[in-house]
This record gives structure tokens, sequence and C-alpha cells, in this order.
């Protein structure tokens, strides 16, 4: 449920043919109030249905963010597990291209530091079909967080993705690239990037793993921590607000557990700390490109200041 | 003290929704009111006609009231109630010709401007989400054009008319579309994000329903500053400008309760194009006539023809003067339609081409050249002399807003904080920052 997913085939057409193929009490067109639907989700959840909730923007959802920490994450708690939430809440997320400061930001730093909830970014075809489905399955509140330009990105995929059951994990990075000399950690759009980043990086001898991330929370600190330890330097990289983001725990992770095996300071990547600007030049100046990935990279393997 | 439904000279009358004329539960209580200025429970008290000074006493009221679209649903509603004023049409002039050729010009400016938007945009000079307002001009040109410079308007994200109604500059708009530094948030801001501090234009907001309750605090403010800061002549009247489909948001009715309940100087002024997007009025709302919601919050509900610009103007007189001599906000409902799609990304299939040719023959400019020419207040030459005027302006807009610069890259960081450094200014005049006590705390260092 949610606004225009139904006669509208979606505001951004993920939803297409759904009315026409389920009917319209499977699939609601509802009225534009988030916290109204979104808390009718949750307690539609409650009662064992599995509501995926859309919000056209993940901006939106700000409206219903009472609903989704107060009444999803936390009732299986508050209940002593008695209540279980399994509503996924989908979305686009982050920035697109010109649409201004109320419709780019990125939330996967605000709903993962969240305990009760679970937090996914796919980046390809793959990622989207098994996480949503591993997420629709699940009997936790999910958030979902796709991306607007992703949206448009055709990918590769395997011939078992077809498949109609396929689920990847949840909690499970990644890893698009193997290499040996610095690990970059990346979710969602910026994915590609640092997987072009890697490509300009291979040219200059450095070998960089990517990692997809996928999972926010559950943070798959396994791999992360197991590259590190593999390469001994880590760049991280996300779209938005580098204040609490999603680097930042990252980087935390690492020190932690992987202290010894760092041979140079962790390099953050994130989006410049200002509202998004609505000029196309400074908008681009606001989030992160591939040359900053490039430069970080190097910077962690002393080639450069 | 008048009675409430003086059928006299003056002629608007509030019938509330869903009473009886005969009955007049809102509006018979005649109390002097004596009350603080929060928590009052001051009942309603309806003015007399002489308070209404700004309008022409000898006009007969004028709005009409209902639209195809409510008549259809109300034979299915038990209460044939409905709030009406009626019109003698043609007999009374209701416009001197200065003011005629004013909402001429506004309304072809708004309709010019929007046109060169749709332009610019396919051209790839604008991008991002533009939403248009082609066919709605009547309701900014006939709200707007009675403020004063001091009045706020807030808006949604299809404000750039209301934007150009309020004064706002057609280049600043136009730079501020392309991106450039010369716009009236310095680019930054973009389509949906217009504000003017010189001329009260509080926002351009995306969310909908986000600037219901900024356009309430705006006229608190008002209300404020004339009862408790004693400006004794701060009436500003605050206009928020907002949708079908915000009506059904929680947003709105927390607003339509604090508003009515400490009577602030707002009116909310509902566009009604029936469409939310994709979604039909009809499909979302479990009663669609949206003036109702002003009664049951204790505020006059009105619903009018939007596609009209002089009905909509004599309401607009009605509910500005009812908020500046602090009578409390009105809810506005006016009947109109956008011509174009929700945006320009939007391919706009779900609406029916015959309502949409129904409204199209009930484009407002095409009405009030009619009426003009009719009432012989402007001949074809004048009209036309000034559809050539607005050309320009709009094409000197695009050539200014082409030249303009775009933003440097120093711009990106500033105006995060009004404060540049963060922490405020302390009584000395210095930026507490800067002063070594502040940044230590109370810590042992």
């Amino acid at each position: 449920m949610g606004e225009e997913v139904g006669e509208y085939q979606g505001a951004y057409k993920i939803t297409k043919g759904l009315l026409e193929k389920y009917g319209p009490e499977r699939v609601l067109d509802t009225p534009i109030t988030e916290a109204g639907f979104a808390g009718i989700g949750v307690g539609a959840a409650y009662w064992g249905l599995r509501p995926v909730v859309e919000f056209m923007t993940f901006n939106f959802s700000m409206q219903a963010i009472d609903h989704i920490i107060n009444s999803a994450a936390k009732s299986s708690y508050m209940s002593a597990g008695q209540i279980s939430v399994p509503v996924v809440f989908r979305g686009a997320n982050g920035a697109a291209a010109g649409v201004g400061a109320q419709h780019s930001q990125c939330y996967a730093a605000w709903y993962g530091s969240c305990p009760g909830l679970k937090v996914l970014t796919p980046y390809s075809s793959e990622d989207a079909r098994g996480l949503l489905k591993a997420a629709i399955r699940d009997p936790d509140p999910v958030v979902f967080l796709e991306n607007e330009l992703l949206y448009g990105e055709s990918f590769p995929v395997s011939a078992e993705a077809l498949d109609s059951s396929f689920c990847l994990p949840i909690g499970k990075a990644k890893i698009e690239r193997e290499g040996k000399d610095v690990t970059i950690t990346a979710f969602s759009k910026l994915v590609g990037h640092a997987l072009k980043a890697a490509d300009i990086l291979a040219k200059e001898g450095i070998s960089a793993e990517v990692i997809n991330l996928r999972s926010i929370r559950p943070l798959d600190r396994a791999t992360i921590n197991a590259s590190v330890r593999k390469t001994s330097r880590l760049v991280t990289v996300e779209e938005v607000f580098p204040q609490h983001g999603v680097g930042a725990e990252i980087c935390a992770s690492v020190v932690e557990e992987s202290f010894d095996y760092l041979d140079a300071p962790v390099e953050r990547i994130a989006g410049a700390d200002v509202p998004m600007p609505y000029a196309a030049n400074l908008e681009r100046m606001a989030v992160p490109q591939v040359e900053d990935i490039v430069r970080a990279a190097k910077r962690t393997c002393f080639r450069s200041r | 003290m008048a009675t409430a439904f003086s059928a006299a000279k003056f002629g608007t009358q509030f019938f509330p929704v869903g009473t009886r004329s005969h009955e007049n539960p809102l509006f018979g209580h005649l109390k002097t009111p004596a009350c603080s200025f929060l928590g009052s429970t001051r009942r309603l008290r309806f003015s007399s006609a002489s308070k209404l000074n700004q309008i022409n006493s000898h006009r007969r009221s004028v709005v009409v009231a209902v639209s195809d679209v409510v008549k259809e649903k109300k034979s299915k509603s038990t209460s044939n109630l409905f709030l009406l004023l009626f019109i003698p049409a043609h007999s009374i002039q209701l416009i001197t010709k200065e003011e005629g050729l004013e909402l001429y010009e506004d309304m072809i400016l708004g309709r010019a401007f929007e046109d060169m938007c749709a332009q610019m945009y396919y051209r790839g000079k604008m991008f991002g989400f533009v939403h248009l307002y082609n066919g709605q001009e009547a309701v900014s040109t006939g709200f707007i054009k009675l403020l004063k410079k001091e009045d706020s308007v807030v808006s949604t994200y299809r404000d750039h008319v209301h934007a150009l109604s309020k004064g706002v500059p057609a280049r600043a708009v136009m730079s501020e579309l392309f991106g450039k530094t010369t716009g009236c948030c310095r680019g930054q801001g973009g389509s949906m994000h217009m504000f003017s501090k010189e001329h009260n234009l509080l926002g351009g907001f995306a969310f909908i329903g986000e600037g219901i309750p900024v356009a309430t605090g705006a006229a608190f403010t008002s209300k404020y500053r004339r009862e408790v800061l004693k400006e004794a002549d701060c009436d500003h009247v605050t206009l928020a400008f907002f949708g079908d489909g915000t009506c059904n948001n929680g947003q709105f009715f927390e607003c339509l309760n604090m508003a009515a309940l400490w009577k602030l100087p707002i009116v909310f002024v509902v566009e009604n194009n029936l469409w939310a997007i994709g979604m039909s009025h009809l499909r979302a709302t479990s009663d669609p006539q949206i003036y109702k919601k002003g009664p049951a919050f204790g505020m006059p509900g009105i619903h009018v023809n939007g596609m009209d610009v002089l009905k909509v103007r004599a309401v607009a007189q009605t509910a500005i003067a009812r908020a500046r001599s602090g009578e409390g906000p009105t809810l506005v409902e006016c009947e109109t339609y956008r011509f174009r799609g929700h945006s320009l990304a939007d391919p706009d299939e779900l609406r029916d081409p015959a309502e949409k040719a129904h409204y199209a023959a009930r484009d407002p400019i095409t009405a009030l050249k009619k009426y003009l020419i009719e009432n012989n207040l402007a001949t074809e030459v004048e009209l036309k002399a000034i559809d050539k005027k607005i050309e320009e302006v709009v094409e000197d807009a695009v050539e200014f807003a082409d030249e303009s610069p775009h933003p440097t890259r120093s711009q990106l960081l500033e105006n995060v904080f009004a404060d540049p450094k963060g922490f405020g200014i302390g009584p000395d005049g210095r930026y507490r920052c800067e002063d070594p006590k502040f940044t230590e705390g109370t810590a042992q260092v």
C-alpha cells in the first residue's frame, strides 16, 4: 500500500502491473497520509498480515517515523516476543537529480541506528530481488532503501536469480570485486561508483576490494573486518551527511576489532555537510564522485597527500 | 452588534454547513469577547457589514457554489445543505478598470511564465521536479492581489505563480529555476522551494501539508505581535495554499483546530484540482466536500468556483477582512483544475479527456477577458498590449537567467546556519566559539 501504487502503476513504475494481477484488495492506493497508512500497515502486521508499505521517497517517511520506530521496531521487545511485526517499508532513498533539499536525504544512518529494525540497501537487480523477497518473508520490520537513479539501470542477472524463490540472506555483505591493497565499502548507488573507482585504481597498480554492504542493519562486520585484515586499508563511501553516518560506524567497528591490522588511517567519503542544493553544479559537488573515491584510496596507499 | 445574517446591504453570509438556515449555532452568539489571547474560549462572532470596510458597499455578494463533481456526490449524501453565496450575475460591476487590468496582467504573467518553464525544461535548462500551475491562475491572482506586502503567503511545490503574484520578480524566479546565483534563493532552493523575505513568501515546501503549520505559525506571530508585544498596527494576514490531497493529512486538521482555537489571522485556501498526482480526490476522501471541514473546527467553510477570478476575489476579500479584523480563520475551497500533468515528468494518463475539456472550456483567463470586454472595461487592443508586454517580461527573464552565473564553489557551504560559526554570539559581541572559556565548558582541564 502506498501513494500511487495501483492505478498510476507506481510513482516510479515499480509496482507496474500489480493492480491488474492481484486486484484492488491487495494493491491499495492510499490518501496522502504517511503517518496514517504506515500505522495501518504496522497494525495489520501485528495481526499477521504481511504488508509492504511504500513511501514515494524515504523523505516522506519522516512523517511516519513514529510508527516505523515506535510501533514497529520496538514492539517485539516491548511485548517480550508476543508481537512480531512482519512489515516491509520500501521506497526510493538518497539523492536523485536536481530534486532539492527536501527530496534528497539518505536515511540509512537514521534507521540503521535503531534496534529492532532491519535495514537493507540493494544495489543490483539480483540484490533487489533477493533482498526484497527475504524482507517480505522476514518476521521483523524491514526498511528497504532503494535508489531512484538505480531504477533506470540494468544489471546482468544470473539464472538462479530468476527462480521464484530466490532469496538472499539478510545481514551478509557481498564482495563485488576481490582485491588485496585497499578495501572500499559502499552501499546502494555508490557501489557503482566504487567499482568504477576500482577500475581506475587497477590501472595505477592498486588492487581494490569492493564490498557491497547490502545490509546496513545488521551490519556484516565479519566480512568487513576479514577484508580489512587482508588489505590493511579502508575507505568507506556513502552518499549523504558524514556525521553519525554508516561510514562512521564501520570505522568504529574496524578500529575496535582490527586496529593492529590497519596500515593507514581510515578514509571516510561522504556527501557534503549541507542540505542538498538545487543548482546542478553545486549538487555535483555535494555528492561523492568517482574521483573522490580514487583520491581517498590513493591517500590510504600513501600515493598522494 | 449586528445580527448574524443581515441580508441587507452587504449580503455576504456564512451559512455553516450541516445546519438549517434558520438555526445558526455558530454565529448567533453576541457576547462581547474579553478573553485573553491564548486558549480563548470566545465563541465565533459574526461581524456586521460595517466592519468589512474594505469592500465596496454597493457591491452585492458574489460567490457561487456548487461544482458538478460535488453535485454528483451530493446526490448520495443525506444532507442537502451546503454553502451558497449567490451572485446576481451580470448586472453589478465588480471591479474597476484598473483592477481588471491588474488581474488580467497577473494571470497572463502566471500562464506565460509556466508555459516558458515547460519549454525550458524540455530544452534542459531546468531540471528536477517542476510543477506547473496552468489553469489555476484565478486562485493565485484572486487571493494574492488583495494582500499587502507585509502579509505572508505559504505555498507548496506548485509555487512559481504564487511567487510571481506576491511580487517576486520574474527574473528572480526564472534564475532560481535555472539554478543560478541571481535566483531568489541563490540557486540553492529550486522550483519547489521559493522563499522571499522581502515579499514575505515563506516557501515553497515539498511535503504536502508541511506549509500549513508554518503558515499557522506566521499568523500566530502576527497576532502575538499585536496583542502581546503591543504593536498596534500589526494586522498581517497569512494565506496558506495547498491542494485536495493535503486535506486528508493530519497536519491540516491539527492546524484548523489551533487556528480556530486561537483565532489566528489566517486563510486556508484549498486549491482543489481534483487530482493528487494520479489519485482522484473522490477515491481518496471519505467526504469530498472539503469546505465542510471548516465548521467542524469552528470556522466558516466556503466553496467557490476557482476558475472565475472575480468570484475568488470576492470571497478572498471577505476572508482576508475577517482575518485582518481579528475574527479568526476561514477555510476556502476553490474548485479549480490544472491543465497540465502533476509535474513535467507526469504522463497524465489517468485523467479523463472529457474532464480536461470541460475545464479547459472554463479557462480563467478567457473568462476574465470576456468579462472585461463585455462590460466595456477594456478593449481587445489594450489586452493584447498586456499580452505583448508580459511576453517581453518572460523572455527578458529567460535571457537574464541564461546570462547569470552559476554558483561558485564556495557557495556550497554557505547559508547552512544563520550564524556561520555555529555557536552563537555572546554578550560581548564576539562569536562564542572564539571565547576559550566557552569551549572548555565546565570540565576540569
